[in-house]
C-alpha cells in the first residue's frame, strides 16, 4: 500500500516536470531577478533598490486624486504633502511644506510660513498661494471638507505667508488635524479643474511637491519613482528608489511572498503571524514579543440604544462584565493585539485618561458579578436560563460582524458564548459587508437603525481625543451613506456640550484637554453607550532580507505602515531611516 | 443547414437575453446599498456634513439615484454600446476597461489549458486503452489528477515548484519589477509566471480527458462494428481509427459540457496564484460587492461560454457526419 502510494506520487512529479519542460524551455527567470544585467533600466527595478509593500490596496489603484479617500496607496504622503507631519508615538507636529505655524495672541488669526525652496515635480515653485488654494477648495461641496464652518478666510499676504482668519470660537483640534492630514495641491494645475470634476479626475501621473512621482500603475500593482528634486533629498534622503505597492490577493499569496523575501513591508492581517515571527524565518513587527504590533483602532462593541434592554445602561454594563476580552486577546489573535482601556482611547492617548476617577467605574469580566447585576436591575433568568425583557419577553440578541473577517468572527462566537454564560442570549451572525453597513447605518428618515449588537473599530490614530469622542457622543446623530459616528444613537447634551467644548481647546492647553476628557470619561463608564473591548493593531510584518533599519520599539519609534494617513503620521521617515542590506558575497 | 444554425442562434440569443436579465437582477436583490458599503470601506473620517455630500456624489457617479426600471434600461442602453457601467470599488473605472484588461491573461490561461489538455489526455487515454502497464499506471493517476480541486493542486504546485525548488514565480501575472515591453527578458518572465496556474490547470483537465477516452475506447473496440471489421480480418490499425472516431463524439460534447465547469476552475487558479485574469478581478468584485463590475464579468463569462458552445455544435457538424444527414431530412 505505502509502496503503491510512492510510486503514484512519483510518476506525478515525472509528469509534471515532463510538462513543463516540454512545454517551456525557457521559463528560468526568477520572480525578481536583482536587475537583469541586459535590462533596458527602465523596463525593471533593480531589487537593491525597491521597496515592495502591500496592505493597503484592496482593489486596482484606480484613482490618484489627493482629494478621494479611496486614492492610490502612497498618493497622500508620497506624492502630495501636507503642511505638518504629526507622529503620535511622541506627540509631536514636525513643519513639513510649512516651515511654521503660529497662532495670534487671540488665536483666531494662524499664520502659516511656507518652506523655502519646495518645488513641484513640473519644477513649478510651491508658494503660499497654493496653501491658501487649497484650504478654499473647501468651498466645493465634492471636496466634502467643512473646513469653511470654522474657517473665515485664507489668503496669501505674500509668496511664502498664509494668513487664515478664523470665526468666532475656532475648532482648534479640526484645523490642527487639517495642518497634518489634508495635501496641499499646486493651484496653477488645480485652479483649471471644474468644480463638479474635482474628484471625478482621477489625476494619474499627477504634479506633487513628495518625494515620489507615479511612475506606472497596473490591476495588481502601483509603482513609485523617487523624486530627486524633492526638497528633502539633500538633508534626509529617502532610500528606495521605487516603491512596488502590491494589490491584495489571498492571504496565502502575501504571506508566501514576504517568506520568500518578494515583499518588504507587509500591512496584512496574518492569523498566527506571532509563530511565524518566533519562528526563525527573519520576519519581524514592531516590538519583538506581545503584543507585536502598535495599537490603531479600538474596537468596540456598539449596542443598539433603541432597543429593549440595550437602551438600559444597568443591562450594558452587565454585558460588558459578561465579557472576556483577555480570552480574545489571546486565544483569537495570539497576543498581536491588547485589552482595550474601558475609556476606549488608544495608549498614544495614557496621559488624558483619569485613572483616579475611572477605577471604580472601570469594567471588567466576572460572569458571577455580570449575573448578579442582571438580578439586581430585575432581569429574570426565562425557562431556558437566558433572561428575559423587564416586560417578560424573551431577549434574544443578535451580533452581527462582516462575513470573512475571521479574526473578528472568532471574537464574537467569543463574546456571544461568554454573554449566553452570563445568561444573556447573544447570537452571532456574520452577513455580508454591505448588510452589515445596512443595519447599521440609521436610515435618512431618522428611523432606528436594525442591528442589535455590532463590532465596529472606525476611529483610527490621530493627533486628538476628541475624534474618540466626538465619534461616541457626536449629534445631531448622523443617518444615511456617510453616516460614521455615534452608530448607537446616545443622546447626551452634557457629553456633546463637552465634545464641541474639547474641539474649541487650543491643542497646547493641555490642562482643559484632560480636564474635558475627565469628564468625558466619567460619561462614557456611567452610562456605557459603547462597550469598548481590544485595540486592533497596525498590522506590520516585515522581511528583512533586502532592507533594514524598518520602525521598532527599540529602534527607530514610527509607525510602521503604508495605509492612508499614516505616511503623514511619520510613516514617511521609515522611507529615510531604511538601509540596504549589503548584496551576500 | 442554415435552418439548423438559425435554431441554434435563436436559442442561443434568447439564453443571452434572459441571462444577462439575470445577471442584471441578481446584484440587486443583494442585501445593502453599494455606497453605504464604499463609504464605509474607505475609512471615512470625514465630518458628517462633508460625508453627506461624498455620498450624494457617489450616488449620482453610478446613477443609483434613478428609478429602477430606468437602471434596467441605461443597462441594455450601455450594453448594445459596449459599455457595462462603471465600477464602484475602483472609482467609477468604467467596467469594460477592467475586464478587458483582464481578458488577455484568463484566455492566454485557458485556451492553452483546454485544448492542450483535451487533446494530450484524449490520445494518452487511447495510448493507454491498448497498453497493459500504461493502463495500470494511468488510470490511477488520472482519477487522482481529475479529482484534485483546482485551487489545491495549484497550492501544492505553488509550494513546491514555486516556494521550495523556486523553479517558476507563484504570483502576479509578471515580475513586479517589470513593466511590460516587447522585450524578451518580458516574454520569458511573462511565460514563466503562467507556467505554473497553466499546469493546474492543465493537469485535472488532462487526468478527466484520459479517463473519459480510455474508458470509450475500450467500450469502442468491444462493439459489433470493431468485432465485425475484425472478423474482416481489417487490419488493427483500422479498426482503433473507426473506434477512436467514435469515442471521440462524446469527448466533444463533453468538452462542451465542461466549459463552465472549467471557467470557473481558471477563476480559483487564478486567485491561488494572484494572477491578474478575470477570476481575480471577480474575487475583488465580490469582496467589494461591486454591482456593475460583478454584472459584467458574468455577462462576460455568459458570453464566453455560449460563444465556445456555439464552435462545439460546428465543431461537431464536421465531425459527426450523421449530424449533416440528419440536417439534409435522412436517416443515419
Amino acid at each position: 500500500m505505502q509502496q503503491g502510494k510512492t510510486r503514484v506520487l512519483s510518476l506525478l512529479a515525472v509528469l509534471t516536470i515532463a510538462a513543463s519542460a516540454t512545454a517551456c524551455g525557457t521559463a528560468t527567470t526568477t520572480p525578481n531577478a536583482s536587475g537583469g544585467a541586459s535590462a533596458a533600466p527602465d523596463q525593471t527595478y533593480p531589487r537593491a533598490e525597491t521597496l515592495y509593500t502591500t496592505g493597503k490596496q484592496w482593489g486596482a489603484p484606480s484613482t490618484w486624486n489627493p482629494l478621494d479617500p479611496n486614492a492610490a496607496m502612497g498618493v497622500v504622503g508620497l506624492q502630495y504633502e501636507t503642511l505638518f507631519l504629526y507622529d503620535p508615538l511622541k506627540d509631536v507636529y514636525t513643519p513639513w511644506l510649512a516651515a511654521s505655524g503660529t497662532w495670534d495672541t487671540a488665536k483666531t488669526t494662524y499664520t502659516i510660513k511656507t518652506r523655502d525652496g519646495v518645488k513641484w515635480s513640473d519644477t513649478q515653485a510651491f508658494t503660499a498661494d497654493d496653501v491658501a488654494f487649497t484650504i478654499n477648495l473647501a468651498s466645493i461641496k465634492a471636496v466634502g471638507s467643512n473646513l469653511l464652518s470654522y474657517v473665515d478666510s485664507a489668503t496669501a499676504s505674500d509668496a511664502s505667508t498664509v494668513v487664515v482668519k478664523f470665526k468666532a470660537n475656532p475648532a482648534y483640534q479640526e484645523w490642527q488635524q487639517w495642518l497634518y492630514n489634508s495635501p496641499i495641491l499646486p493651484k496653477h494645475i488645480w485652479s483649471s479643474k471644474a468644480d463638479e470634476n474635482i474628484l471625478k479626475d482621477t489625476n494619474a501621473n499627477g504634479v506633487g511637491t513628495g518625494p515620489y512621482m507615479y511612475k506606472t500603475a497596473s490591476a495588481d500593482r502601483m509603482v513609485w519613482v523617487r523624486n530627486d528634486a524633492w526638497w528633502g533629498a539633500a538633508t534626509n534622503p529617502v532610500k528606495p528608489k521605487y516603491i512596488v505597492d502590491i494589490v491584495n490577493g489571498a492571504n496565502s499569496v502575501a504571506l508566501g511572498q514576504l517568506l520568500a523575501g518578494n515583499i518588504d513591508l507587509s500591512n496584512n492581517y496574518f492569523p498566527g503571524i506571532s509563530q511565524i515571527v518566533n519562528g526563525g524565518y527573519g520576519i519581524t513587527t514592531y516590538f519583538k514579543s506581545a503584543p507585536y504590533m502598535l495599537a490603531g483602532n479600538t474596537a468596540v462593541l456598539v449596542p443598539n440604544l433603541t432597543k429593549p434592554a440595550l437602551k438600559d445602561a444597568a443591562f450594558r454594563k452587565a454585558l460588558a462584565t459578561a465579557i472576556n476580552p483577555d480570552d480574545i486577546v489571546t486565544k483569537d489573535y495570539g497576543d498581536i493585539v491588547q485589552k482595550a482601556d474601558p475609556s476606549g482611547l488608544l495608549p498614544i492617548f495614557d496621559k488624558y485618561i483619569d485613572k483616579t476617577q475611572n477605577a471604580p467605574l472601570n469594567y471588567s469580566f466576572d460572569t458571577a458579578k455580570a449575573k448578579q447585576m442582571l438580578a439586581a436591575a430585575g432581569y429574570k433568568a426565562g425557562s431556558d436560563g437566558m433572561v428575559t425583557n423587564l416586560d417578560g419577553s424573551p431577549l434574544k440578541l443578535t451580533l452581527e460582524v462582516p462575513d470573512g473577517w475571521s479574526d473578528w468572527m472568532a471574537a464574537e462566537n467569543m463574546i456571544a458564548a461568554s454573554a449566553q454564560a452570563a445568561g444573556i442570549n447573544v447570537v452571532a451572525t456574520h452577513p455580508d459587508f454591505n448588510t452589515v453597513v445596512a443595519d447599521r447605518n440609521r436610515p435618512d428618515d431618522a428611523t432606528a437603525p436594525k442591528f442589535d449588537l455590532i463590532i465596529n473599530n472606525d476611529v483610527q490614530v490621530g493627533n486628538t481625543p476628541w475624534t474618540w469622542y466626538d465619534y461616541v457622543f457626536r449629534q445631531p446623530l448622523p443617518s444615511g451613506a456617510g453616516e460614521n459616528r455615534n452608530y448607537e444613537g446616545y443622546k447626551n447634551d452634557t457629553a456633546w456640550g463637552l465634545v464641541q467644548q474639547l474641539d474649541k481647546t487650543p491643542v497646547e492647553d493641555l490642562t482643559t484637554m484632560k480636564s474635558l476628557c475627565s469628564q468625558l470619561q466619567k460619561i462614557q463608564l456611567t452610562d456605557l453607550p459603547v462597550i469598548p473591548l481590544w485595540y486592533n493593531g497596525v498590522w506590520s510584518q516585515v522581511s528583512n532580507s533586502v532592507w533594514t533599519n524598518f520602525p521598532s520599539d527599540t529602534g527607530n519609534q514610527v509607525m510602521p505602515a503604508t495605509w492612508n494617513g499614516y505616511w503623514q503620521m511619520g510613516a514617511i521617515n521609515m522611507l529615510t531611516q531604511l538601509q540596504a542590506v549589503p548584496p551576500a558575497k | 443547414m442554415r435552418r439548423y444554425f438559425g435554431r441554434k442562434l435563436l436559442t442561443y440569443t434568447l439564453t443571452l437575453f434572459i441571462a444577462a436579465t439575470i445577471d442584471w437582477l441578481i446584484p440587486r436583490f443583494m442585501p445593502g446599498d453599494p455606497v453605504y458599503g464604499l463609504m464605509s470601506r474607505m475609512g471615512n473620517n470625514s465630518s458628517p456634513e462633508a460625508a453627506k455630500a461624498l455620498s450624494d456624489y457617489y450616488y449620482n457617479l453610478f446613477g443609483l439615484n434613478q428609478p429602477i426600471w430606468q437602471q434596467y434600461l441605461n443597462f441594455w442602453g450601455g450594453l448594445l454600446h459596449g459599455d457595462l457601467g462603471r465600477s464602484v470599488f475602483e472609482h467609477g473605472q468604467p467596467v469594460t476597461d477592467a475586464i478587458m484588461a483582464a481578458v488577455p491573461y484568463t484566455l492566454a490561461l485557458l485556451i492553452p489549458a483546454i485544448l492542450l489538455s483535451w487533446w494530450a489526455g484524449n490520445s494518452f487515454g487511447a495510448l493507454a486503452a491498448r497498453r497493459k502497464w500504461l493502463d495500470n499506471t494511468m488510470l490511477p493517476v488520472g482519477y487522482i489528477l481529475t479529482a484534485t480541486p483546482y485551487m489545491w493542486l495549484g497550492i501544492v504546485l505553488a509550494f513546491v515548484f514555486g516556494f521550495t525548488l523556486k523553479m517558476f514565480p507563484f504570483a502576479n501575472s509578471y515580475g513586479l519589477n517589470l513593466e511590460p515591453s516587447f522585450t524578451w527578458l518580458f516574454f520569458t518572465d511573462l511565460v514563466a509566471h503562467w507556467m505554473l496556474p497553466f499546469l493546474s490547470l492543465f493537469l485535472v483537465m488532462f487526468g478527466g480527458w484520459a479517463i473519459g477516452m480510455r474508458n470509450m475506447i475500450i467500450y469502442e473496440l468491444d462493439a459489433d462494428y470493431s468485432r465485425y471489421l475484425e472478423a474482416l480480418g481489417a487490419p488493427q490499425r483500422l479498426v482503433r481509427k473507426y473506434a477512436f472516431r467514435n469515442a471521440m463524439l462524446p469527448q466533444i460534447t463533453g468538452l462542451a459540457l465542461q466549459l463552465g465547469v472549467i471557467v470557473a476552475g481558471s477563476l480559483v487558479t487564478e486567485i491561488v496564484f494572484s494572477y491578474q485574469g478575470v477570476g481575480l478581478l471577480l474575487f475583488n468584485a465580490i469582496k467589494s460587492e461591486d454591482y456593475f463590475l460583478l454584472q459584467g464579468i458574468f455577462l462576460f463569462v455568459i458570453v464566453g461560454v455560449l460563444a465556445a458552445n456555439f464552435l462545439v455544435d460546428i465543431a461537431y457538424v464536421i465531425v459527426d457526419p450523421r449530424t449533416r444527414v440528419g440536417m439534409r431530412g435522412g436517416t443515419a
